[in-house]
């Protein structure tokens, strides 16, 4: 049976409408409400939802980032993971902490942990960069079935549906394998209570990034973060007729 | 180091003394009949960095994508890969043929567009490379300087990459596209190699049929959300969209719900429009649907909430009900 490894990230949460730092250096982190990634929770359904198929033997969930990321740890847990291990990367270092390196730590602990099944969100809500899961791939030199909305498991194969452009692909991997999670995989549970408090009993392991001898230098420099151009306020119109009138006076229709 | 000043001493006297030498390969996304409309943006961005453009067509059977790339202006060379093993345009066979023309070429910057073709394919590369990748570019500052968003849309970065290969996706609405005339490229016949991979097959596509033009690259697009309430009255925006040779849209409250397939989805973690005209018909205008769709010229909200956030972006809204406003709507036009 597998041992599957999820890659968990903790993000400002979805629903929080961001500041931009005065300083143009980044958004406001302190004090604001975050969570897990969403896509991060679909990831950890499925794997609990191979698990409790017997496809899956072992739920490992790793988080990369500042000590709060242990609360994202600990919802996988509460869901239905086995163990976590905390990559601690903090401070300057997670500021320009990008999934080059991101996926070089778990492409490692996968290794050492003799995992054969990593199972990754398509993207983080926050840097928006949908990489990991291809460049874990790369690095291990495993297929990787991209943005899953289903994963069917047959001995050592997986049958992945894939959301692409034009509707859906299907493609056949064989594992050892990752994959990434889109929004239609599944729909996350929530934690019940009895679970949390079991969560807390499961272990964490903690480690940096210098234990797996993984560099997490700066690749990129951030020059600048800035607001969006704003929109100017619009009319409301009171009819139907006045919208055609409008339209058809700036050349649209 | 004697290399890289060696390099520079050369380019130098061609160029001038401070000349840099930027040389950019284009992968080419299409379906071995027809060059995908966002390769033209791509090659746009890729004029943008300046130097020697190369396109890299790989498939099988793509002579009349390969003649049609060789038309454009601008470009230099195009790498034809034809190989069975790329049936599918899967990485895992496209990465390798990649990387051999990389060592051959010595690239400075790689560029496709950010579809879902080349966000699966583009960080596999750069992770053979070991290089950080930079996804979905609005702009481009400098060779080594590029401009994207984060945070669905809500803040805009511009960063400085460090690495000495450029492996970039390019966001298609943010560039135009180049036109196909005028250039007149020589071709050239990329070594065969063994790129078939045992670790996955492609089996098949499902692709949604559509006369509409393509959501991506539409002038117009009528998008509809929860306030469709069913997948019929999804006719009501097909009626409307024919009207207008429009491509239809949707939110994800409309995709989840099962009124549209996904591939419909317009939003952060769906597709990114910048039609000239946008009409959101019965979409409230979360976050994660305005981050794509926000750059459209002119936005156009129906929703019968006067409080729904779309108002606050749209150019012209009309506070009605949906089911009455839509068909006069298409009537009068």
């Amino acid at each position: 049976m597998a041992r599957a490894l999820v890659g968990v990230k903790r993000v400002i949460d979805y629903a929080v409408k961001i500041r931009v730092k005065p300083d143009k250096t980044g958004v406001v982190t302190d004090g604001i409400k975050h969570s897990m990634n969403p896509f991060d929770e679909i990831a950890i359904e499925e794997a609990v939802r191979m698990k409790e198929k017997k496809l899956v033997q072992e739920i490992i969930a790793v988080s990369c980032g500042p000590p709060q990321s242990q609360d994202v740890i600990r919802t996988a847990l509460a869901m239905g993971a086995d163990k976590g291990i905390h990559v601690e990367v903090s401070g300057p270092e997670y500021e320009t902490l990008q999934p080059v390196h991101v996926s070089k730590i778990l492409a490692k602990l996968a290794q050492e942990e003799k995992a054969d099944l990593i199972i990754v969100g398509k993207q983080a809500i926050d840097d928006d960069s949908n990489q990991t899961a291809q460049m874990i791939g790369g690095i291990l030199d495993w297929p990787t079935g991209t943005f899953c909305s289903k994963i069917e498991k047959d001995n050592n194969e997986l049958t992945v549906t894939r959301e692409v452009d034009g509707g859906l692909e299907i493609v056949k991997v064989k594992m050892p394998a990752v994959l990434s999670a889109d929004l239609r995989l599944n729909e996350p549970r929530y934690a019940t209570l009895p679970n949390i408090m079991k969560a807390k009993k499961k272990p964490i392991k903690k480690i940096t990034a210098k234990d797996l001898g993984i560099d997490t230098a700066a690749r990129i420099e951030i020059l600048s973060v800035e607001e969006p151009p704003v929109r100017q306020a619009g009319a409301i119109v009171p009819d139907v007729d006045t919208l055609i009138t409008k339209l058809k006076e700036s050349g649209h229709v | 180091m004697f290399a890289t000043c060696f390099r520079t001493l050369r380019i130098g006297n061609k160029y001038g003394l401070l000349a840099r030498y930027e040389s950019t390969l284009v992968i080419a996304e299409h379906n071995n009949e027809s060059l995908s409309p966002i390769t033209c943006n791509t090659l746009s961005a890729a004029k943008k960095i300046g130097g020697d453009i190369t396109v890299l067509v790989a498939g099988t059977k793509c002579d009349t994508v390969v003649q049609s790339i060789n038309k454009v202006n601008g470009v230099t060379k195009v790498l034809v890969a034809d190989n069975d093993a790329f049936k599918g345009f899967l990485p895992e066979t496209l990465t390798p043929a990649i990387l051999a023309i990389q060592n051959e070429h010595k690239f400075t910057h790689i560029l496709t567009g950010a579809t879902a073709f080349g966000k699966a394919l583009l960080p596999r590369v750069a992770a053979k490379l070991d290089v950080s990748p930079v996804s979905d570019i609005i702009d481009i500052k400098a060779a080594d300087t590029f401009v994207r968003t984060i945070y669905a849309g809500n803040a805009i970065q511009t960063l400085k990459c460090k690495d000495n290969i450029k492996v970039i996706s390019v966001r298609g609405t943010a560039f135009e596209a180049v036109s196909l005339e005028g250039g007149n490229a020589k071709c050239e016949v990329v070594p065969a190699g063994d790129y078939k991979s045992q670790l996955i097959s492609f089996v098949k596509q499902d692709l949604t049929k559509s006369d509409r033009p393509e959501l991506t690259s539409a002038k117009i697009v009528v998008s509809g959300g929860r306030g469709m309430k069913s997948g019929d009255n999804f006719k009501l925006l097909y009626s409307l969209a024919d009207k207008l040779n429009a491509a239809v849209g949707a939110s994800r409250a409309a995709v989840d719900a099962g009124f549209v397939s996904n591939d419909l989805q317009v939003g952060q973690t769906g597709k990114i429009v910048a039609p000239d005209l946008y009409i959101a018909v019965g979409i409230s205008g979360a976050i994660q649907h305005l981050a794509g769709m926000k750059d459209s010229k002119t936005i156009v909200a129906i929703n019968k909430d006067p409080e729904a956030p779309i108002f606050q972006v749209a150019d012209y809204g009309l506070v009605a009900d949906l089911f009455k406003a839509v068909p006069e709507l298409t009537e009068k036009l």
